[in-house]
């Protein structure tokens, strides 16, 4: 049994993106103001802060998860990644990303990072997905920008590039 | 379907000799993007020491605030400072109203709130939790008044007054006449009308408002980062406000903004409170907006009532438009309103050739959030009432509504053609538009489509809209407002200045500057197209800067995103800064590569001589010589190290004396038709095509193009089905997250098929016109039109909320059973709960006449109640803790009875508040014996709720409050040994206490 | 918007749980999975001293297959459950149901559990549970009880747990040759349904179950019926239920989808 006092800091750590980390909170304290305010992961945005608009999505454990309906104190000792992990290398881009890019898949790119953590999480269950079943899971996000098309096309591209056997490589 | 449309930007297309521009080439704003590297302005660090503000926003819609306690607050550990209205005028001064009339317009609330939501204090602390905490320790003492929210109810007489210095609500009341309209529409054969309410809505963009402001006192200057959007205009409001001159006031904007669609203009009344909030803290004070905040009480586009009708001939042909519009622009005219009502009013005749117009605008208050810029500005609420008079034209006239849209078209020949009210359109041809998007679009397949589903008795409807999308606002076409007279007290206002600057560094490397504030639409990536045609450069040679620093940068109060004007204005600025820079290049090198400057081309990274390119030089060579070796130029050329243009079409010329307007310089032209059906089940909207034609002049990046029009599309789509800001009658706002303000999503929005064609504009440097907003005026109309030819139905209001269809389709409902339940009517917007019901209590009327009276007794059947003061025989007071769920809170509630007949009958009524809401309520409890040594009590009952709970709780408020209602009478029942209730309770307290609470809360 | 200040407690087992909530009744909630308790900690509509998270406790992250029923424990997802192989065989309602409670980044984290204790009455998991009659288990530190579906839901956001009793787990009947069928209607996917309708043929007749409208989820029984018949009982149950006006939609629309969503469920699940 753990019992964290709501009047004190209490340690927080986890593993981010690959490498372990700490920093001090208060029971109170979301994950998703963890993550950037403590952190410093400032890709991960937020929102609406009530778990509809997307923007926050995170993988927890490898359960896509709304940090904002997230305590950091939940998360002690789990895995977690986020956008900041996705590219594979801080002066490339991933599969994904790229066909973001090409497609015009973000304006203002402030939902962006949520929308790539609950495609990248699905891709990976899901080799071969269909439009139907990528608009089903996008509809859990909110992008004012795009219309959603180009994010949609994007997704079907990687998912293509991803399962045929010579894989582009990243570029910037 | 998704494939169809998407042209991905192609890797292949970055070289060769093709122009940049018109290429749909990757952006360069994505990469960081895409990595979580974006520089938003909540991921940008701040001052150590930085504090953190919260506001306290008003539960009322109308009330007087009589007393504001923030001892309690202050004395919160953490807390730095609180800010009521008096701490605010203190170092402020009122925002500018854009009307002439003796009223103020603050950006917190002084002694009385107008609209729920409006601030009330700003709490100043170390981290916002703790903010949050301390707001909920301040005691505001209300008198609610009455409140109205409807535009023409605001006009009534006897309707509640915001402003005295707008009488009856009225903030402005001009009329127009243009041609002889009176004239036409006595001799036409025919006279069409329509009335149209057109909603409030937001285009919400997902990162919320963001205000960090210090104060440096021994300067008395402010430093301000904020994620404004422009106009600058507002600049000149703000530091007016601040009581400091311009130069005083440094604003600037964050690399990134997480969209804005004009709403962030609306940020500006923070900056003014919370640049205030760091003064009297001595602080610098970050004030991130939550998304309740934002629903509530950032900015909505106005919603407006008009009556639209129109002289017609018997072929179709319209002779004269006659305009009433009532447009309600909330409980203050903020800057720059009431500019939504104006930003049309050269296109007050759409696409078509019209030359009598009568107008009358009026500009009325009401107890709604202040409304502000939103995409489309003004355009939605004009072509809503324009285009679906078309279709009743046609309808009326028994024509195909195409044809009555191409029978008043203006003439293909006929550009720069000048509009009865004053607008100069640029270019088009419409005709060919037409005939493009009937052709691509497949209208006559369309059309068939429709008849097999008819056929098969489905509920299927073809739409029409035909608009033209004004660009690149005229800074002075809202002095329209103003008559003749007064403009010309006030001086010329006009034009519309755009910025750029080209700059070459020591290595030749090329730095382009831009005021033009990007949310999003990519502008770094078609600058640097746009700059490296001119420089015969790629666009990865030139680095574009789009931040803006009002103390550093060339900017003018018409900088900003907003009215379309990048891809007119500010692109084609930049081109004109650059091909100055390009001509004192080509002057350096003619004389080093001994040609005549005449001869000078730029490509491939070269200058070289266009008869001989293999006398050439280096483009980083020449472009150095300025830093190293100024001495050596000839001495024409000039220094080429920066160079800063301003550009302002001269088409943009002010009001006239007849009060004719250019209000836009650029105007596109957009053909929408689509084809949709209703469900004869769920009655949704379901859109089975939607084509949309675009003439946006040149385009300058193909896929940017095209995002604008999905992104338009589908925040026309949300207008169109989906989003309201909803009001209840006495003010309450009912829409107050995203699970009751309905933003469409993946599976809600289709693919628009789109097609362009391309007529250059003749007043702009690219031949480019804005593109951003058309669908938000065409989308909203063409689909209601489909629905009106669906149903057959002459009046469409939006959102189509499939409910509302329901007697459209299937007409009058079933009636319930015989002896059955029976429904209770009930009308939209009201969001009183009424009831009645009996009680079976043991005990005669006089020992339960005791109980009621009984303050004792009282404690122990209301549901949660700690103690009962009673201030008089029939006066109490009551803190109760409620709980539905997880949701617990303490309310204070005071009620009186009258009309008291011991022991008979009793009117009770009173309030209770806290901090989550407030509940007001009248209730009648009669006692009769029932014959059997009891009592049976009846009981009637009539209570509003309003305040948070009603904002955010509303699907839960009634069961919530009938939940509470019935745990009263179960412990009245059980207090006088036993007995029970039949029907929904009503009790005295519970009522009026707990009702209010719901889901509890405190104070 | 973040939230009030609360103690934190992870529990490791039932019993340290039980402990809490029996020390701090009515001050302590329960955290699950948390998509419905976190936002409105985040409105600060509630506020309670302690929250005690349960997801660590093994014991209860349980899917059991009883003879005649499923028991499914506190802290079993909703995504967990609708990855379980058997639950298309075994539960077919809830396969039916189960995809429109919420989104898919809302059911990898919230709970089956978790949905009933919040007992919103335009729920999917609540609507099951009515309609397949199953049973909701209630301990305490001093006690254990089960109590059936149409007690357990009292009213909006109202069950039968008191303030020192966890929910362990709940058990559904497994089907046997039955027919179901499930119909949602709501503004946009994924939303709250503004009418979901179940409906399930029963030894005597068929059931049909509707959330959305009244404030619980409400089951009514009727033996075979149809033509005139069916639709005299639809309209009386649709006005039964007392439907009312709210942004999203009239109370007259809630019963012509009660009307024409259950005729249709009942033909199709008596078919």
């Amino acid at each position: 049994m753990t019992r964290l006092n709501s009047n004190a800091r209490h340690a927080v750590r986890f593993t981010l993106n690959g490498k372990p980390v700490e920093a001090e909170a208060e029971p109170r304290m979301l994950l998703s103001d963890f993550l950037r305010h403590q952190l410093g992961a400032t890709g991960t945005h937020v929102g609406c802060e009530h778990g509809v608009c997307g923007a926050c999505t995170v993988i927890v454990d490898g359960m896509l998860t709304r940090s904002c309906l997230t305590l950091a104190a939940q998360v002690d000792g789990c895995e977690i990644r986020t956008v900041e992990g996705l590219a594979p290398s801080a002066d490339r881009l991933g599969v994904l990303q790229q066909a973001f890019r090409r497609n015009h898949a973000l304006q203002c790119g402030f939902c962006t990072a949520g929308i790539l953590m609950s495609l990248d999480h699905y891709l990976g269950e899901n080799p071969a997905p269909t439009e139907a079943g990528i608009r089903d899971l996008l509809s859990g996000h909110l992008c004012r920008c795009t219309g959603y098309t180009p994010i949609i096309q994007a997704a079907l591209e990687a998912a293509a590039q991803l399962a045929s056997p010579t894989k582009e490589t990243s570029d910037a | 379907m998704v494939q169809a449309a998407v042209k991905p930007a192609s890797s292949v297309d970055q070289s060769g000799d093709r122009p940049w521009v018109g290429r749909s080439i990757e952006r360069v704003e994505d990469a960081a993007l895409l990595s979580g590297r974006g520089r938003f302005i909540d991921d940008l660090g701040v001052q150590p020491g930085t504090l953190h503000a919260t506001i306290l926003r008003s539960p009322h819609a109308h009330a007087d605030v009589l007393s504001i306690d923030t001892e309690a607050a202050r004395r919160l550990p953490g807390v730095a400072a609180v800010l009521t209205g008096r701490d605010v005028k203190a170092v402020t001064t009122s925002l500018v109203v854009g009307v002439k009339a003796p009223v103020e317009c603050w950006p917190i609330a002084m002694d009385r709130v107008r609209y729920v939501g409006e601030p009330v204090a700003v709490i100043v602390a170390t981290d916002r939790a703790r903010a949050e905490d301390a707001a909920e320790l301040i005691n505001v003492e209300y008198r609610p008044r009455g409140a109205v929210v409807d535009p023409l109810g605001a006009l009534a007489s006897g309707a509640p007054v915001l402003h005295d210095g707008f009488p009856g609500n009225l903030a402005s009341d001009r009329a127009f006449r243009y041609g002889d309209p009176e004239k036409a529409f006595a001799e036409a054969p025919h006279r069409f009308s329509i009335d149209i309410k057109y909603p409030r809505n937001s285009c919400t963009p997902i990162e919320t408002y963001g205000v960090i402001a210090s104060h440096d006192a021994g300067e008395d200057a402010f430093e301000v980062l904020a994620n404004f959007q422009g106009p600058f205009s507002i600049h000149t409001v703000i530091a007016r406000a601040l009581k400091v001159p311009g130069n005083r006031l440094r604003l600037r904007t964050p690399p990134d903004s997480g969209g804005s669609f004009g709403v962030k203009q609306g940020v500006f009344p923070y900056i003014v409170l919370i640049a205030a909030a760091a003064r009297v803290a001595g602080k610098p004070v970050k004030w991130i907006e939550d998304r309740l905040e934002h629903l509530t009480a950032s900015v909505s586009a106005t919603n407006r009532a008009t009556t639209l009708s129109a002289a017609v001939a018997a072929d179709g042909k319209i002779l004269a438009f006659d305009w009433d519009q009532v447009e309600d622009c909330g409980a203050h005219l903020r800057a720059p309103e009431p500019a939504t009502l104006y930003r049309m009013h050269g296109n007050l005749t759409g696409a078509y050739d019209i030359r009598h117009v009568k107008i009358r605008n009026r500009v009325v208050v009401t107890n709604k959030t202040p409304t502000g810029l939103n995409r489309g500005f003004g355009g939605p609420q004009v072509y809503f009432a324009l285009e679906r008079l078309v279709q009743r034209i046609a309808i009326g006239l028994g024509l195909d509504p195409l044809v009555v849209i191409k029978r008043n078209l203006i003439d293909a020949g006929a550009f720069p053609y000048r509009t009865a009210t004053g607008a100069l359109l640029d270019s088009g041809n419409y005709q060919e538009a037409i005939v493009r998007a009937v052709e691509q679009g497949r209208l006559a397949e369309l059309k068939s489509r429709r008849d097999a589903a008819r056929a098969e008795g489905r509920l299927y409807g073809i739409g029409f809209t035909a608009v033209v999308e004004p660009s690149v606002s005229n800074m002075g076409y809202i002095t329209t407002v103003l008559t003749a007279a007064e403009r010309r007290k006030a001086g010329p206002k006009n034009g519309a200045q755009a910025t750029a600057t080209v700059g070459l560094d020591p290595v030749g490397s090329v730095t382009v500057h831009v005021a033009s504030v990007p949310q999003g639409q990519g502008h770094r990536t078609v600058l640097s197209q746009v700059v490296a045609d001119v420089f015969g450069l790629q666009p990865g040679d030139i680095r574009v800067n789009t931040e803006i620093d009002t103390a550093k940068d060339a900017w003018s109060i018409a900088s900003g995103n907003y009215a379309s004007r990048f891809a007119a204005a500010v692109a084609g600025t930049a081109k004109l800064a650059a091909e100055r820079v390009a001509g004192r290049l080509a002057r350096i090198a003619a004389g080093q590569l001994n040609v005549e400057a005449g001869d000078i081309v730029f490509a491939k990274g070269f200058v070289a001589s266009k008869h001989n390119p293999e006398n050439r030089i280096a483009f980083s060579r020449v472009a150095a010589l300025s830093h190293w070796s100024p001495g050596s130029l000839p001495d024409d050329a000039g220094q080429t190290i920066r160079e800063t243009v301003f550009w302002t079409p001269p088409e943009l010329t002010p009001p006239d004396e007849d009060d004719r307007i250019n209000s836009s310089l650029c105007h596109g032209f957009i053909f929408d038709f689509c084809g949709v059906e209703i469900d004869r089940v769920t009655l949704e909207t379901r859109i089975d095509r939607y084509v949309t034609m675009h003439d946006c002049g040149t385009i300058l990046h193909p896929g940017m193009v095209n995002g604008q029009i999905r992104g338009g599309f589908a925040q026309a789509l949300g207008a169109a089905l989906y989003e309201e800001y909803a009001y209840a009658d006495d003010g309450s706002f009912l829409t107050g997250t995203l699970a009751d303000y309905l933003l469409p999503t993946t599976t809600e929005v289709p693919e628009p098929e789109i097609f362009h064609m391309e007529t250059p504009s003749p007043f702009t440097p690219l031949g480019a016109k804005g593109v951003g907003e058309g669908n938000c005026m065409s989308t909203p109309v063409c689909l209601a039109n489909a629905v009106a030819d669906a149903l057959g139905v002459a009046d469409i209001t939006l959102p189509l909320v499939p409910a509302r269809l329901a007697e459209f389709v299937r007409g009058a409902e079933p009636p319930p059973p015989a002896g059955g339940v029976t429904a209770a009517p009930m009308r939209e917007g009201d969001r009183r709960l009424r009831g009645e019901g009996q009680a079976a209590v043991k005990g005669v009327p006089e020992q339960v006449w005791a109980m009621l009276l009984d303050p004792a007794t009282l404690q122990s059947v209301i549901p949660g109640c700690q103690r009962v003061d009673k201030v008089t025989d029939t006066h109490f007071r009551a803190d109760v803790t409620l709980g539905i769920g997880p949701v617990t809170g303490r309310y204070r509630a005071d009620v009186e009875l009258f009309d008291l007949d011991p022991p008979h009958a009793v009117t009770l009524r009173g309030g209770a508040t806290g901090a989550l809401g407030f509940g007001s309520a009248e209730g009648r409890i009669t006692l009769a014996p029932d014959g059997q040594g009891g009592t049976t009590l009846t009981y009637s009952y009539d209570a509003a709720i309003g305040g948070k709970v009603a904002s955010i709780g509303g699907r839960l408020l009634d069961g919530a409050t009938r939940v509470i209602i019935g745990q009263f009478f179960t412990a009245l029942a059980r207090k006088a040994g036993g007995g029970g209730t039949t029907g929904s309770g009503f009790s005295l307290f519970a009522v009026l206490a707990k009702l209010s609470s719901l889901f509890g809360g405190r104070r | 918007m973040k939230p009030a200040a609360f103690d934190y407690l992870r529990a490791a087992t039932t019993s340290e749980a039980l402990e809490a909530l029996a020390q701090q009744g009515g001050d302590a909630r329960v955290l699950a999975g948390g998509q419905s308790l976190m936002a409105m900690l985040n409105m600060r509509l509630a506020k309670p001293k302690l929250l005690v998270d349960i997801m660590r406790i093994k014991e209860l992250r349980r899917i059991e297959r009883q003879k005649d029923a499923v028991v499914i424990g506190a802290s079993v997802r909703q995504a967990e459950l609708l990855a379980w192989p058997a639950l298309a065989e075994a539960l077919p309602l809830v396969a039916l149901a189960l995809p429109w409670v919420g989104h898919m980044q809302t059911r990898s984290r919230g709970t089956v559990c978790g949905s009933l204790a919040h007992a919103d009455p335009s729920a999917e998991m609540p609507l099951t549970l009515v309609a397949l009659g199953g049973e909701v288990l209630l301990r305490s530190a001093k006690r254990r009880r089960r109590v059936a579906a149409k007690d357990f839901f009292a009213g909006m956001m109202l069950t039968a747990r008191a303030d020192d009793e966890l929910i362990e787990g709940i058990s559904l009947p497994i089907a046997r040759d039955g027919r179901f069928a499930f119909r949602e209607v709501a503004r946009r996917h994924g939303d709250f349904a503004i009418v979901a309708c179940a409906a399930m043929k029963t030894s005597s007749g068929v059931r049909l179950a509707v959330g959305g409208v009244a404030d619980v989820p409400t089951a009514r029984d009727w033996p075979r019926l149809d033509g005139t018949a069916l639709d005299d009982a639809l309209n009386a149950f649709a006005y039964e239920l007392g439907a009312r006006d709210d942004v999203h939609a009239t109370a007259r629309y809630r019963r012509d989808l009660v009307r024409m969503i259950g005729r249709d469920l009942i033909g199709e699940v008596l078919q």
